[in-house]
């Protein structure tokens, strides 16, 4: 086996996880703490790679700080999305079946949405880091990879230091172990949620500028990551952010070496894989409780 | 309505229909109903484990497509007999070989029955939203196997060409149309035989409240893993003969979002509750979609029925049959607390 290419394989693969690190903190939120199993996810990060498309082909701006001036108008969907699934499934106590039928519905429209406005052709966005790559000896680190990695790290501390330090941090981490000892402190778990699925969707709209520097994106892309993101998210334990960032690293790396060493066509059969292998063994997870 | 008068008019329905677009004398009728027909049987499937124990399949296309992909399996393996075995062994095989149609629905629904099956088993287990999301990705997993499988075809897609009239039926769409009608028959009756029997009582525990069941003693992992072996082997039957309807089968096609799409959204359109909804919202939805295909775009289509998904779950949790019965039931009279 070649030296360098696994090296190469395994760094590539680490920056990957990185970038579904980011993916994934949304559904870690939504699924692992508010248990809103939002399949619709995927959704939300195409719609932040066309939206982070448009503001950079039209002004010019680069990719990553157009996702982040879009991100209160994500804030607020997340927001408005979770107030019609609470009023029309949680308080009817419908969520199991209609909620992920919703979400399911969302997804779809979503999907025939974005492939009615702008086609199938595959679209992608302009920046200078796209292209170029630093390498320090044998090992290549393209900037297309790296920079989206650097960022979703600092965006993972930003949501768990906010989770773990901030009032309402900790709200979101107990709403749904004990809502009612949150409504014994006067907080209304109602809104708590409503904040931390704002946040979550607030995540897609950075992993959606990520995904269109990493790659060209067409609108049925999304339905490839939501394998992904669930096994992402079972693997490391529902709930658990750190949990999560070990497994999106492993994940990761592990369909970085079976593109690398068995083709690129399989790479989508590996999350299955963990998932089911998961469930059987460990249902809780890596770092679940 | 004992079950075999419920078939027999099902037979007398079929029956009618066909005659009818027979007398049409236009092979487009036959071609739009096997799409609707297939449908029927996709949301009834669905139903089955959805509408009955509340369990959420996303995979519908993948369960689909393994049986259009076991018919392509031995197709291929019909026209490549002489290099696949010896001299002696394909000779023998000639006789079996092509294999009907019937049998290769039974093939398809028996690959599609283990799947599920062994999907289940792994994931049954655990709360409902597991199976779910095993589903959701199954079908991806699928694909990417046939996508590597270049003896079925691989990405490339594979031709699969009928012969052009069979004996009494004449055109092979007015056979494939005809089968069509008998599994609908098929999944019709079991749908409303499961409701009747203790079968059916059960897998409304577990929609209830599983853990109440669980502790009186209803064995409900047994109940769901026969629910999912059923559904998903109906599903695989109905994909069977869609390489022979259609001539080309490419991973893309077999394993269609609207498929997964549409089996949920017809069951929930027409209602969950009964046998009844899946029925009204496949003929509905499908016919509503053969027409908006021929004169609107399929693309806007599939917009439509993502809506009317989004649309009924949200105002009418119940779907159509459940307005129907809101709106005959008498309503009783409110007394004032």
């Amino acid at each position: 086996m070649d030296f360098d290419l696994l090296i190469n394989a395994i760094i590539a693969g680490l920056m990957l996880g990185g970038f579904y690190a980011a993916v994934t903190a949304g559904i870690s939120i939504s699924f692992g703490m508010l248990d809103i199993v939002n399949i619709a996810h995927p959704a939300f990060i195409l719609l932040g790679s066309y939206i982070t498309y448009i503001v950079n082909i039209t002004f010019g701006i680069d990719p990553i700080i157009a996702s982040i001036l879009v991100l209160p108008a994500f804030y607020a969907l997340g927001a408005l999305v979770y107030q019609v699934y609470y009023l029309a499934f949680e308080k009817r106590g419908q969520e199991s079946l209609r909620g992920l039928a919703f979400f399911f519905g969302l997804l779809f429209v979503t999907e025939v949405v974005l492939l009615l406005l702008f086609g199938v052709d595959y679209r992608s966005v302009n920046a200078p880091y796209i292209g170029p790559s630093v390498s320090v000896g044998a090992m290549e680190f393209p900037l297309r990879l790296l920079v989206p990695a650097l960022v979703s790290a600092a965006m993972f501390a930003g949501v768990q230091i906010f989770l773990s330090r901030t009032f309402i941090g900790r709200a979101v981490m107990a709403v749904s172990q004990d809502p009612m000892a949150l409504r014994l402190m006067a907080i209304d778990p109602t809104r708590i949620k409503r904040i931390a699925f704002g946040i979550s969707i607030a995540t897609a709209s950075l992993a959606g500028a990520f995904l269109i520097i990493i790659q060209p994106v067409i609108p049925s892309v999304g339905r490839d990551y939501i394998g992904r993101i669930f096994a992402i998210c079972v693997l490391g334990g529902l709930g658990s952010l750190p949990g999560t960032v070990i497994a999106a690293l492993l994940l990761g790396v592990i369909e970085s070496l079976t593109a690398t060493f068995y083709g690129p066509s399989w790479a989508p059969a590996v999350s299955f894989g963990i998932l089911l292998l998961t469930l059987a063994v460990r249902p809780s997870g890596l770092l679940g409780r | 309505m004992r079950t075999p008068v419920f078939i027999l008019v099902q037979a007398v329905v079929g029956l009618a229909v066909y005659l009818l677009f027979d007398n049409f004398g236009n092979d487009y009728w036959f071609f739009a109903g096997y799409t609707v027909l297939q449908y029927i049987v996709l949301a009834t499937a669905w139903n089955i484990l959805g509408g009955y124990c509340g369990y959420v399949n996303f995979g519908s296309a993948g369960f689909f497509a393994l049986g259009a992909y076991t018919s392509v399996f031995f197709y291929n393996m019909g026209q490549s007999l002489d290099e696949l075995f010896s001299e002696s062994t394909a000779a023998l095989l000639g006789h079996i070989f092509p294999i009907p149609v019937p049998i290769l629905i039974l093939f398809g629904g028996v690959v599609a029955g283990l799947v599920g099956l062994g999907t289940g088993y792994l994931t049954l287990r655990l709360r409902g939203v597991f199976f779910a999301i095993a589903t959701l990705a199954l079908a991806v997993v699928l694909e990417t196997l046939v996508v590597n499988w270049q003896f079925v075809g691989g990405s490339r897609g594979a031709y699969v060409i009928p012969p052009n009239s069979v004996p009494v039926f004449g055109p092979y769409i007015q056979y494939l149309f005809a089968l069509m009608i008998v599994l609908v028959i098929v999944a019709l009756t079991c749908a409303r035989l499961i409701e009747r029997s203790r079968l059916g009582y059960g897998f409304a525990t577990i929609r209830d409240d599983e853990l109440a069941a669980e502790a009186c003693g209803v064995p409900t992992l047994r109940l769901k893993l026969i629910a999912t072996v059923l559904s998903g082997a109906l599903m695989g039957m109905a994909g069977a003969p869609f390489p022979f309807y259609i001539g080309y089968v490419e991973p893309g096609s077999a394993f269609n979002l609207s498929y997964a799409v549409n089996s949920i959204a017809m069951p929930m359109i027409g209602g969950t509750s009964n046998w009844i909804g899946p029925l009204v919202g496949a003929i509905l939805l499908g016919t509503l979609q053969q027409l908006a295909t021929v004169t609107i775009s399929s693309v806007l289509n599939l917009l439509i029925v993502g809506l009317l998904l989004i649309g009924f779950v949200i105002v009418a949790p119940n779907g159509i049959v459940g307005l129907v019965q809101d709106w005959t039931a008498k309503k009783p009279k409110r007394t004032k607390p």
